[in-house]
């Protein structure tokens, strides 16, 4: 089953890239200058962003995938739904408003603040693009796939199509356009699932436990029950469930949103305004998972291929038609091109404003430079992603997305939160604990069960009694620790007495916002 | 900055509220997960047809995250922004310049 023959799912595939174009086009005439290219011009509203922040977070991954999981397996994939979600109270209680109001484009400007630019900013571009990169394949390959399934597309055609319209976005556009078609996504995303949702509802008289009865009578009542096929032990759920939790608060592409806001106080409109859309959208895989366990049945979801990716594509053949495959393949196809570019821009943003502007120049380029360095780098970001997308065509990428929220936890969001709350937090704490992080998660990940067993094809008898063999899935656990204790231990053994005074600006530069800075005021103006 | 400053004060409580919504997410999820992993039993009960504990409490933990959001929200805009302009207001000392 295919959108290829199937000329709506074409003709919405197309309405969908002239209206982003269109979009494009109206952004490129406003991006002038980098606080545009970055940041929209600060001129995103709260309710905006957190659309916005929901179509960056949706990626393919928890429509398709999370259906799909559901749909084979049950209960399980809740652990993935409610995962994906409770990093999202953690942003908006530590990081939201701090991060709006220290920093300029990046998460390197915060961790950076009262500290030397230099060796922070390189180790952040480290922690961003080992994120961004493992992101970027896993969206590419799954991007390719799919359409490859969808639309009955050649796998390199595919790839390099997803990659060409991305950049397209984010040269033109900048973050302008990159926001509206998160927005546009989003609500494509989310009025698809509730329809679908709707319709699979319909068949059982609007009640979801009719449904998940309905599931247990056909498949046994285990589907309703914790099994064992997500989660293996009891210290791989925990150490996933923190890659899943803190790693949100660490990817940069969610962090940069929040400096298209104007202010604070929108930045936390922002957050909650996410939470609701990304939850509500979660609870909502929950139905579609087990309509397309019931009115499609596991055997055609597996024979579909895309290990299960069909699911929510299948599902709404079987209760909407045609015309709905092709829409829902038609917002699947809009999901993966509005991630890949708001990876690519924060990418992007990484190596032109932290390396280029802040550690080559030392803060000196003019806007012209900048501007020219950050599209030159989202082409190289975009080419790194088509090619890293043919090379790994046809690998099992199922661990990329744990190890990119693995590698978010341990790396960045340690290093954002001490460096906002921690007075004594140094130079070289902050170094450690990113560099330390994302080497550490890497090095366990390949010495553990997902690399050595899943990938490798190593016998687990034989590999585990290696003296290097780690026993963890996902590693996160370990790594956050490590993370947060060697930033915190290097920062004790060797006291920086100028980042330590700084840390009073931070405090109130964290509350105030920059514009108590330039001038004295007498009541409160919004920021900037 | 002296710890008389108004500013600091916020900075303090503001860190507790944040720091003990923080936990109890934390504690929130990690309880889902670790009952998981070891009350699969406790989660396989049916509390009526189609309805496992388990489910109930996965969809509850979603919405204990949206509860825990709106009560951040609402100390933030009543107590928090009201703390800050007042700093601000009261403050008789320039805010400090930033070259």
């Amino acid at each position: 089953m295919s959108a290829g023959s199937n000329p709506l799912a074409i003709l919405f595939f197309f309405v969908f890239i002239a209206l982003t174009l269109a979009v494009t086009y109206w952004a490129a005439r406003r991006t002038k200058t980098t606080e545009h290219f970055y940041a929209a011009g600060h001129g995103v509203t709260g309710f905006q962003n957190g659309l916005a922040l929901a179509g960056d977070y949706m990626s393919a991954a928890s429509f398709l995938g999370i259906a799909g999981l559901v749909a084979l397996n049950g209960f399980d994939g809740l652990i993935y739904s409610t995962g994906w979600l409770v990093g999202w109270p953690i942003i908006l209680f530590l990081i939201a408003e701090p991060l709006r109001n220290l920093g300029k484009y990046t998460f390197s400007d915060v961790v950076a603040y009262r500290l030397q630019q230099r060796p922070v900013r390189i180790a952040a571009v480290v922690g961003t693009m080992a994120v961004v990169l493992t992101y970027l394949i896993a969206q590419m390959v799954g991007a390719g796939t799919l359409i490859k399934l969808l639309f009955d597309l050649n796998y390199t055609l595919a790839v390099v199509i997803v990659g060409v319209v991305m950049m397209t976005y984010v040269l033109f556009g900048g973050m302008l356009a990159t926001t509206w078609v998160q927005i546009i996504k989003a609500c494509l995303l989310l009025g698809g699932a509730v329809v679908l949702a709707i319709l699979v509802l319909a068949q059982f008289g609007f009640s979801p436990t009719a449904l998940f009865a309905k599931a247990a009578e056909l498949n046994g009542k285990q589907v309703l029950e914790p099994g064992t096929k997500v989660v293996t032990g009891a210290w791989d759920a925990v150490s996933l469930g923190l890659a899943l939790m803190f790693g949100t608060a660490g990817l940069p592409h969610i962090l940069m949103r929040f400096y298209t806001v104007p202010d604070a106080k929108q930045a936390r409109i922002s957050v909650v305004w996410a939470t609701i859309w990304i939850g509500g959208f979660y609870l909502i895989t929950f139905v579609l998972g087990f309509g397309a366990m019931v009115l499609v049945g596991m055997k055609s979801i597996v024979a579909a291929g895309g290990g299960g990716n069909m699911a929510a594509p299948l599902l709404a053949n079987a209760v909407g038609g045609a015309a709905f495959f092709g829409f829902i393949c038609a917002v699947a196809f809009a999901t993966i091109l509005a991630v890949v570019a708001g990876l690519t821009l924060s990418g992007a943003a990484a190596l032109s404003h932290d390396i280029w502007v802040n550690v080559v120049k030392e803060g000196h380029a003019s806007e012209h430079e900048q501007l020219r360095v950050a599209r030159v780098a989202a082409i190289i970001l975009g080419i790194c992603a088509i090619v890293l997308g043919i090379i790994f065509q046809g690998q099992n990428i199922a661990y990329m997305v744990g190890l990119t929220f693995s590698i978010a936890a341990s790396a960045n969001f340690p290093a954002l939160v001490l460096s906002i709350f921690w007075r004594r937090f140094t130079t070289w704490g902050a170094v450690t604990a990113i560099i330390l992080g994302t080497v550490s998660t890497l090095v366990l990940l390949y010495c553990g069960p997902t690399i050595q067993v899943d990938i490798l094809k190593n016998d687990l008898a034989e590999v585990s009694k290696q003296w290097w063999y780690f026993p963890l899935k996902n590693p996160c656990l370990i790594t956050m620790t490590l993370s947060f204790l060697s930033g915190i231990v290097v920062s004790l053994l060797k006291p920086e007495p100028a980042a330590e005074a700084g840390f009073a600006e931070v405090e109130r530069r964290a509350i105030l916002g920059a514009s108590a800075f330039i001038e004295p005021v007498a009541k409160p103006v919004p920021a900037e | 900055m002296t710890t008389t400053d108004p500013i600091h004060a916020i900075a303090a409580k503001r860190w507790k509220v944040a720091l003990t919504l923080s936990a109890l997410m934390l504690v929130i999820y990690l309880g889902f997960i670790l009952l998981v992993a070891f009350g699969r039993a406790l989660l396989s009960i049916l509390l009526s047809q189609g309805l496992s504990l388990g489910i109930l409490l996965g969809a509850l933990t979603i919405v204990s995250s949206w509860i825990l959001s709106l009560i951040y929200v609402a100390w933030a805009n009543r107590r928090y922004d009201d703390a800050v302009a007042q700093a601000i207001a009261g403050s008789t000392a320039p805010l400090g310049r930033k070259s």
